[in-house]
Order: C-alpha cells, then structure tokens, then sequence
C-alpha cells in the first residue's frame, strides 16, 4: 500500500532522519550525480521542475529513441523532467538566436560546427564539465575542443563527431575496371565521368545545408591549397589554390555529378543513392546504417539487399593534402537558464561512459566519441567491414575558418554559406577567377 | 404621490417629477462618463489600440532601432546611424534578393490578377454544381502554405520529380528539367506556386465584385448590340476597378514580402538565385544572428510598400471623384 500525500507530509521528522537528509541534501549539492546516485534519491529540484533540450533530427533514428528512453531514467534519477525536442538541423541556428534575444527556450541547446564562437555570449561556462569528461574518457580530438573552447573556457561540451566519408555502389566501380577507390580528385574526375555515361552520376550537394555541403566544400578548397584566412585572421581566399579547386568542381560537376545537387539538403543524397540514382556522395553512415536494416526493402537492380553492394572511401587527394571536415556535435548550456546546475548534472550523467556508452552503440558508427577513447569501444571489433573507417576518421579534420584561429567570423562564412555558394556560382557558369572574387570580398566583410 | 404627464407637451420639470429618478437605475457617474462621446470613444478604441501598440507599432519600432544598431545575437550592440543600410546596398546578394522580389512580386501579380478574374468571370455563371466548384477552388487558399509547399516540392524534387517523371514517361522530355537545381527556373517554379496558391484570394474577391453588378447593365448592353468583350471592357471592368485595385494592393504587399514559399521551396537557393528580401532577412538576421543588419534589409520592404499604398489611396480617390 502507498502512503498518500498527506500521510507522507504529516510522518514526524526524528532528529536522526532530519540530520540524514539534510547531509545527504548537502553531500548532492557538492558532488552534483555522485551525490544523487549516493544519496540513493532525486534531489530536491522544485516539483515540476522541466529541463527542455533540442537536439537535432538524427539520420539515424533509433539514436533518438534511445535518447528518449534515457531521458526517462534521467527524470528519476534526477527528479526533474527531462525533455527532449528533435528539430531539423536546419533550424537550430534560428532557434538559437530566437531563444537567446527572447531570453527564454530550451535549458540545452544541441551545437554543431563552431557554433559556440557564434552563441558564446548567450552559454554557461562548462569547462568544469569538460575536465571532468576529459578525466573520465581522455583528451578531446582538436575539433572537438577548437570548437567548443572560446577565450580559454568550454561554451559547449563535446559530444560526437559525425565523420563524413564516400559511400560508392563497388559493383558500378568493378564495372568499369576500377577495383579501388580513386585516390586523387583527378582520378575521381575520370572515373566519374564513366559512371554519368552510364547513367551512374556522383552526387552532392552545394546547396546551403548545414552538413554535407560545407563537408565537401571545405576539404575540396584546403585540398587546393586554398584558405579561408592566413594564420592571423586575414582573408586570404583569393589565391591560384582557390581558383584551381572552383576550377575542378566546375568540369567535375559537368563531366560526373547530378546537376540537380544545387537544390539538394541533407537528405537528397541519402534519398538518392539508396534509390539507386547515384554511384557515390559523401555522407556519414547514415545511408550504409540504413540499407542494411532495411535490407528486406532496399535491393540494387539485382534484387540482392544494397547494403552489400557498399563500400565507403576517404575524400581523395588534391595537390595540397587530404584533409577532410567532420562535423563536431556538442551541448551548451544556456545562459538564460533558471536550471543551470540541473542542466549540468544532467549533462554530465548524458555524457557520462555508462549511458553515453549505450548511446553509442546504437549509433553503430554513425557518430563517434569526442575523445579517443571510444576507438577502443568493442563495437569496432564487430561491426561490418565498410564500416571501419569511421573509426578513426576524424584523425584528418581541419577546421572552418582554417588557417586562421577559430572565431565567430568563420561561424558567420559558414552559415552564409559563402564557400558553398562560391563553387556552386562556379558550377552555374561564373568563371572560376569571378567566383573566387566574389567570394572574397564577401569574407572581406566580414573578417575586415 | 407622482404627478401623470400631461399630455406629451410638459416641461422637463415635470418629467423629472414623473419619472423614476436616473440615478437610481444607475451610479450617476458611470452615466456621466458613459455619456461623455469623447470617453466613450476612447474606451471603445482602446482594445484595438492596445493591440495595435503591441503587435503593431511595438514590433516596428523595435524593427528600426534594430536596424540603426549593430545588434547581434547575445550581444546589444549600438547605434551606429544608417551603416547596415549601406552595407546592404553594397551587398550583392541584397541586390539579387530585391531584384528577385520584384520580379516576383510583379509576374506574380499578374498572373494571380489575370487567372483570378478569369475564374471569377467563370464562376458567376449559373451550372449546376456551382457550390462545389466555388468551394473547391478555395482549397489552395485554405491549405497551410508550408505543407501545400512541400508538396510542390516533392512534385519539383531534382531527383525523383513526378512531373519529370510524367514527361519522361509521354515522350516530351529526355533529361530531366532543373525545376529548383537552376535559379531561372527556381524562380519560375516560385511563380507559379505563388500564382497556384493566391489566385482563388483573387477570384473570390473579383466574383464578390462581380455579384454587386446590376445584370440589368449586362441586358442593357447585350439590347444595344454589344458583345461579350465590350460588355466587359465598358460595363463590367469600370465598375470591377475599385475592387481589382484593393486586391491588387494586398497581393502586392503579401507577395513582396513573401517568405513561407520560398523558406520551404528553395531557401533562397541555388547560390541565393531565389532569394527574396524577407528570406535574405531572416538568413542574416535569424539564422546567423545579425539582427542589426537583418532588420535593416526587411526594412527595404518599407519604402517600396509604403508607395504602393500611396499610389492606391490616390488612385481611389481619383475613381471616388470620378
């Protein structure tokens, strides 16, 4: 039989009990999770009490399930209610903004890129939280720290990264003599154009999307040797490096990509090659995660599951190196919030090995650690061979902005999405040296 | 003991001894306010007032602080004068976005106008299943615009479109047509969802006009032997006018700052072709936080918006003079 409310509030109070719970009270409030868990109770968080995140939609949907489930067991073991809200990555940065001028919104804010340089004024300081995450899992990948550490302090804690590397069909490949992945932008060029002949065309997007166009994008100018600003900060787009990559993506676009990329998101490439449409894109795991659990539907045009039929490739070499983009994921905590140390614990038991752990597993890839660590995970001992490259994917990443520091300002190239638009004005007929022109002073307003 | 009323013709003393005493009935001052007009007016306008001042007046003077300030998100900024204006007269793609709006704007109207009076001049006959058919066209117009768009974009989708599909399969194409992969062609797929989506607003607002005309005007024009197309020309359109120019002037002002449609549609895209100043505004302002400079660019919408109401107040006082 339960006791009813009443019951419980009118039970007398011993000094011994008393003593007890206030200790245990003041043990949670110094130890934050250890304290809850030690204390054996939820903390006392005013009743009612909600703390609302936003995340993005993940392409891998189980990950949100998963996420959901965990936020059951946070809102018990933390005594607030815990809430997810998944929303198109699209429409993060708006809802950032929106929440932030209004001074109200979510507790959590899910940050891709370098988004925290942007949101740095609007997030807590969480570097306490960072140490303790580094202690727990070992030193973050560069991004992932670069990303987050504004002025010294964290703004953000990392979360996953979500390598992009090239999904192509091997048997199309095979086709036409090519048994391995071509290993330089040229090669790629050549036998690209083979694949459109025979009505396999690449496909990517240079549309204004937050992951898989800045993901090509980026590599293709660094690749060149192009950079978006020299080691101080100073626009240094305008550069033979730079011409040569628009150069390429304009005759690679014509000779071998679908041309209806300009008008692709996220999710079109996906949509595209397990439709069978294309013979490669750079994408993270999504679309090899999801032809192999839904293999009973998803069939190449010889009715054997797709999955099968896919390998993936790292990006290919240019005349300046192989350097790739993989988009960091991480959390900030909003500085509007009435629930910071709420928010906080609760991050901490999200991010913490155990249930960051089952996360990760579910992901089966698709996202991998901020740390090291998780290159140790025994899910890469068992997981498909096209798969394990995304290991240790994230080795080769530069960031945006690159050479220069990381800073607001290259948030702010990113999400005006200049770069993009550069080759995709390039691909549209602007002559390269036009193109790379325009680009430029269009950083020179924004870096000065 | 009350005195009777004589006759009709007594004084007002001797109302007032005959009738039950007003403040009895009611406090004295409330009736004093409630018969003072200027108080009365004021607390009937209130109501409207107050929510014009907050969702009026409040936002848009917000809007032009914003925009004289260097605003940005998390940051309050200062005043720094008409710089975000200039900034985005220099900017190229401001310059792209309000040509787009215009040109939108413009081929927009005029389809809506054209097919809307079209469908108005249809839909006043008498057939049977009348009813059906008026409500029916209202659809497009009801639909929440974001998902009627959606669906727009699925039928435009760069891969697996089915209209390219359908002139694939007829014969009538053989590579697929860029509908949202080319900025032309963008802007016209924009267009015609625009011109999909607001003519039955046209129609319906022409077909109301249309019902007020005397069909003995329509007789009396058929008698002197005039035939369809001088009934319209000289009986019809004259008196259509007043109305076509009202619903001109809201579809010009709803269009040219259209953002749903195309937020949805191309967002803005390929390489801003289909930008319109309102989605270029929410980009800068909303999506990368420059709330300054984002307020400064819808606030070009101001001016442009501001002669097309001039110009249609001044046209209707010409007609009212007329």
């Amino acid at each position: 039989m339960t006791a009813t409310h009443d019951e419980v509030t009118a039970a007398p109070v011993g000094r011994r009990t008393f003593l007890k719970t206030a200790s245990a009270a003041a043990g949670l409030a110094a130890t934050g999770l250890e304290g809850i868990l030690a204390a054996g109770r939820a903390p006392a968080y005013a009743q009612g009490t909600r703390l609302n995140i936003v995340r993005w939609v993940d392409f891998i949907p189980a990950c949100d399930v998963e996420l959901k489930r965990q936020a059951g067991e946070a809102s018990k073991a933390l005594g607030a209610e815990v809430v997810f809200e998944f929303i198109n990555a699209n429409d993060i940065q708006p809802r950032i903004t929106a929440a932030m001028q209004s001074g109200a919104g979510p507790d959590i804010m899910h940050m891709l890129h370098n988004w925290p340089h942007l949101y740095a004024n609007g997030l807590l300081d969480v570097s306490d939280l960072a140490e303790w995450q580094s202690k727990e899992q070992g030193p973050f990948y560069a991004q992932s720290e670069t990303y987050v550490k504004v002025g010294g302090k964290f703004m953000a804690l990392p979360h996953s990264i979500v390598p992009g590397l090239i999904a192509y069909r091997k048997s199309w490949f095979d086709e036409i003599g090519v048994t391995t992945f071509p290993k330089t932008y040229d090669e790629l060029r050549q036998v690209g154009a083979k694949l459109k002949k025979k009505g396999h065309p690449y496909g990517q997007t240079l549309g204004h999307t937050f992951g898989d166009a800045p993901a090509w994008g980026y590599p293709l100018l660094w690749n060149f040797g192009g950079v978006e600003t020299d080691k101080n900060g100073k626009t240094a787009l305008d550069s033979k490096g730079t011409v040569e990559s628009v150069k390429f993506m304009q005759a690679f676009w014509k000779e071998a990509c679908d041309e209806g990329g300009l008008a692709w998101d996220d999710t079109n490439n996906n949509r595209a090659f397990l439709g069978g449409e294309i013979c490669a894109t750079l994408n993270g795991a999504s679309i090899y995660i999801a032809a192999k659990r839904g293999q009973d539907k998803i069939k190449d045009e010889k009715g054997e599951p797709l999955v099968r039929d896919i390998q993936h490739a790292r990006l290919p070499a240019g005349p300046a190196g192989t350097w790739s983009y993989h988009t960091a994921f991480a959390h900030g905590v909003m500085k509007y919030t009435k629930n910071p140390k709420l928010a906080k614990d609760f991050l901490k038991w999200m991010h913490g090995k155990e249930q960051y752990g089952k996360w990760f597993q579910v992901a089966e890839g698709f996202s991998i650690g901020s740390t090291k660590v998780w290159e140790q995970n025994p899910l890469w001992a068992t997981i498909d061979e096209p798969m394990k490259g995304f290991k240790t994917a994230a080795d080769n990443s530069r960031v945006i902005g690159f050479a220069g520091p990381p800073s607001a300002k290259a948030t702010e190239v990113y999400t005006k999405y200049v770069i993009i638009d550069m080759y995709a004005k390039g691909v549209q007929g602007t002559k390269a040296e036009d193109s790379v022109k325009w680009a430029a002073s269009e950083l020179g307003k924004i870096y000065g | 003991m009350k005195k009777p009323i004589a006759g009709g013709s007594g004084g007002t003393a001797g109302l007032a001894t005959t009738l039950a005493r007003p403040q009895e009935l009611h406090p004295r001052r409330l009736t004093r306010w409630l018969e003072s007009e200027r108080l009365l007016a004021t607390l009937l306008l209130a109501p409207a007032l107050i929510l014009l001042g907050l969702f009026i007046a409040y936002p848009f003077v917000m809007g032009v602080w914003l925009s004289l300030s260097s605003v940005s998100v998390g940051n309050p900024g200062e005043f720094v004068g008409i710089r975000n204006f200039v900034k985005a007269w220099n900017d190229s793609i401001f310059r792209t976005a309000f040509w787009n709006t215009s040109f939108y704007t413009f081929w927009a109207t005029l389809f809506k106008l054209s097919l809307g009076m079209w469908l108005a001049l249809l839909l006043n006959r008498h057939f049977r299943g009348k009813r059906i058919v008026r409500a029916a066209m209202l659809l497009p117009f009801i639909v929440p615009t974001v998902l009627s768009t959606f669906a727009w974009r699925w039928m435009f989708d760069p891969t697996f479109s089915v209209l390219n599909w359908l002139l694939y399969q007829t014969g009538f194409i053989t590579n697929k047509i860029p509908f949202l992969s080319d900025g032309t062609y963008g802007m016209w797929c924009a267009i015609v969802v625009n011109t999909w989506r607001g003519m039955p607003f046209f129609a319906i607002t022409l077909l109301a006009g249309l019902q007020t005309i005397s069909t003995d005007l329509q007789e009396a024009a058929s008698l002197d032997g005039a035939n369809g197309w001088h009934r319209f020309w000289h009986v019809t359109w004259p008196l259509l006018k007043p109305v076509t120019v009202v619903v001109v002037v809201f579809s010009i002002i709803q269009t040219f700052s259209d953002f749903q449609l195309i937020y949805v549609l191309t967002g803005g895209g390929p390489a801003n072709a289909t930008h319109l100043l309102a989605t270029y505004a929410y980009q800068i302002g909303i999506a990368t936080g420059l709330l300054g400079e984002g307020a400064a660019i819808s606030l070009f919408m101001l001016p442009v918006l501001f002669i097309v109401v001039w110009l249609q107040l001044r046209y209707l006082r010409h007609l009212e003079g007329a």
